[in-house]
């Protein structure tokens, strides 16, 4: 997508970023927030100079793939100290807010 | 007569074992200097003095009736507020967390409580170890115990200040961008990070996955090398866990350095790095040359993409990681007229986390977005394969690499905490060896203005023996680690 080089994020970006994100931010954090990713993003696109023609890409830095085990079942938690740290609960379960 | 609290961690478990010292008199003291630094320094979240003492008075007895008992026996150690702990609270230093309390020991914990090591307590870091100041603790900043005006480095200042200030010998830390080693260097005290995989990331709260390791620090690198060897080894619960036997990193040390060649990047010391670091850093590569070493200049040309790489990796992980709090199983949740789901998840997360979190959150959710994926984040990873073939190169004309750990030297709180792109420029010279994987240390080398500088020493994956091996020669043939802070 070489059209979204050097284009500056807007105020509405942020905000839509903020909502794919899922954390709210205040009026004046909008503010400070896109100022702040334009340098940042400014910043970042330092690596659009590196040349990475037929370069693959690093996940992860061991050479490690696809590590698998027995599938064994093992000791879990119990109940209560599975729900011990829910904010809300109800007999057995994690209360969660309206989903639908 | 040195106080039991200014003893090593080496010097300690000897003279218990031996029974010259009792743990418990040994945690009393610890404990009586706690008190008396933490008004300063502010270097824990949470103290567990009494299940502390009590597992000193096990130790002692056990000792007394020749029970077996482990290299750690009856010797406090401080733990990151990342890593969890069975039982005792485990905040990240996030209000999100803030009243979290898990149900189990971290594999590194469970290692420590196997060779018989006494947690004293929770350190302050930066919230969710995003920070290379401690001061976005949501527990408030830790001061540097050198200059309490200062910050003390970042993320796991709480435990670098704790060993400087003799609040614990030993502490573990998490380092993902240089989170170990810049709290050691600003701290002057000793922190590893090991290589990617060589220590279990079980029950380390995550933040940016492919990065991280949790490593120790300590006051010296015999204790360091102690440390090392007790929490390292294969774990089957952490799928990045490395496969390979566990060692003595203890064997080495004392062995001479002659014939090591000593690579010295330029980009290390070049632009951006102060003066003062400069000097200190190249007095400390002469001392390397003169205990036989053969130093040479080299070139790492990728380093100036390393910065940019490693922040765009790592916001990507953190959002990533970092959608799981939502406030169901555990987690702030406020009491509210509940709407929707989507509506109380990013209102509780807007609430729980700090504004540097929520920043790498939204900038990592950016940079994984559709149409900005390939610019950022693909990008990125292939400048971090670059990067490792950059190393990878370098290490095969050299035994270690060594440079600065910080650019600069501890700066004051509130310095530069509002300019967040500033911020992230302090840790060029730590990222790269979270990037490649590759196992990097920091010792003291030097003082500027009664502030700290820290050596770095890179070695290849896996060759920690090397580095530690170099850190301890340079350490005992210097005097920086046997200064003091003034507290």
């Amino acid at each position: 997508m070489g059209t979204n080089k050097n284009k500056r994020i807007s105020r509405e970006e942020v905000e839509h970023v903020a909502w794919l994100a899922h954390v709210n931010v205040s009026e004046e954090e909008k503010d400070a927030f896109t100022e702040q990713f334009n340098k940042i993003l400014g910043f970042f696109r330092k690596i659009d100079e590196a040349d990475t023609e037929g370069v693959p890409p690093t996940y992860q830095v061991l050479d490690l793939v696809n590590v698998q085990r027995l599938d064994e079942v093992g000791e879990s938690l119990p109940k209560d100290e599975s729900l011990r740290n829910a904010p809300r609960k109800e007999e057995r379960f994690f209360k969660s807010p309206r989903i639908v | 007569m040195p106080k039991p609290y200014e003893l090593s961690a080496t010097e300690a478990a000897t003279k218990i074992k031996s029974q010259e010292l009792m743990s418990e008199e040994y945690l009393h003291s610890i404990f009586e200097r706690i008190k008396e630094a933490e008004g300063k320094v502010h270097a824990f979240v949470t103290l567990v003095e009494e299940k502390a003492l009590a597992k000193a008075k096990e130790t002692d007895n056990n000792i007394r009736k020749r029970r077996k008992t482990g290299v750690l026996a009856g010797v406090p150690v401080a733990v990151k507020d990342n890593i969890c702990t069975r039982g005792v609270l485990t905040t990240c230093s996030s209000r999100m967390l803030r009243d979290y309390v898990p149900p189990y020991d971290a594999a590194v914990v469970e290692r420590l409580s196997g060779e018989g090591a006494v947690v004293v307590g929770k350190t302050n870091m930066d919230e969710y170890a995003m920070g290379t100041t401690t001061e976005t603790s949501f527990f408030g900043a830790t001061r540097n115990p050198w200059n309490q005006r200062k910050v003390p480095g970042g993320s796991s200042g709480g435990s670098a200040a704790a060993v400087a200030a003799g609040e614990a010998p030993l502490a573990l830390g998490s380092d993902t961008g240089g989170s170990i080693r810049c709290p050691a260097s600003y701290c002057s005290v000793a922190g590893l990070k090991p290589t990617y995989g060589l220590i279990s990331r079980y029950g380390l709260i995550s933040y940016g996955n492919s990065l991280e390791q949790i490593g120790p620090l300590a006051g010296n690198v015999q204790d360091l090398a102690l440390l090392l060897s007790v929490i390292s080894g294969h774990d089957g619960r952490d799928s990045t866990s490395a496969d390979l036997p566990t060692k003595d990193y203890t064997a080495l040390l004392g062995k001479g350095i002659k014939g090591l060649r000593v690579g010295v990047p330029q980009e290390f010391l070049g632009e951006g790095v102060e003066e003062g670091v400069k000097d200190s850093v190249w007095k400390a590569i002469k001392k390397l040359e003169s205990l036989g070493c053969a130093y040479e200049e080299l070139s790492i040309p990728s380093m100036g993409y390393a910065l940019a790489a490693y922040y765009i990796v790592a916001m990507s992980e953190a959002s990533s990681n970092l959608a799981r709090y939502d406030g169901l199983r555990y987690g702030f949740r406020e009491e509210r007229d509940e709407g929707d789901w989507a509506t109380v998840y990013a209102a509780d997360r807007k609430e729980g986390f700090g504004t540097e979190v929520r920043r790498r959150i939204i900038l990592g959710t950016y940079a994984l977005s559709a149409g900005y994926y390939d610019q950022y984040y693909l990008k990125a990873l292939k400048v971090r394969t670059i990067l490792r073939r950059d190393f990878e190169k370098a290490f095969r004309s050299f035994d270690v690499l060594v440079g600065p750990t910080m650019p600069l030297l501890p700066f004051s709180l509130g310095e530069k905490i509002d300019d967040p792109l500033t911020l992230y420029m302090c840790d060029i010279l730590t990222v790269p060896a979270n990037l490649t994987g590759c196992p990097a240390v920091s010792v003291p080398c030097g003082f500027r203005d009664g502030l700290p500088i820290g050596l770095q020493i890179m070695g290849k994956p896996f060759d920690e023996e090397k580095i530690l091996q170099v850190a301890h020669a340079f350490e005992q043939n210097t005097e920086h680690h046997l200064r003091k802070p003034n507290i």
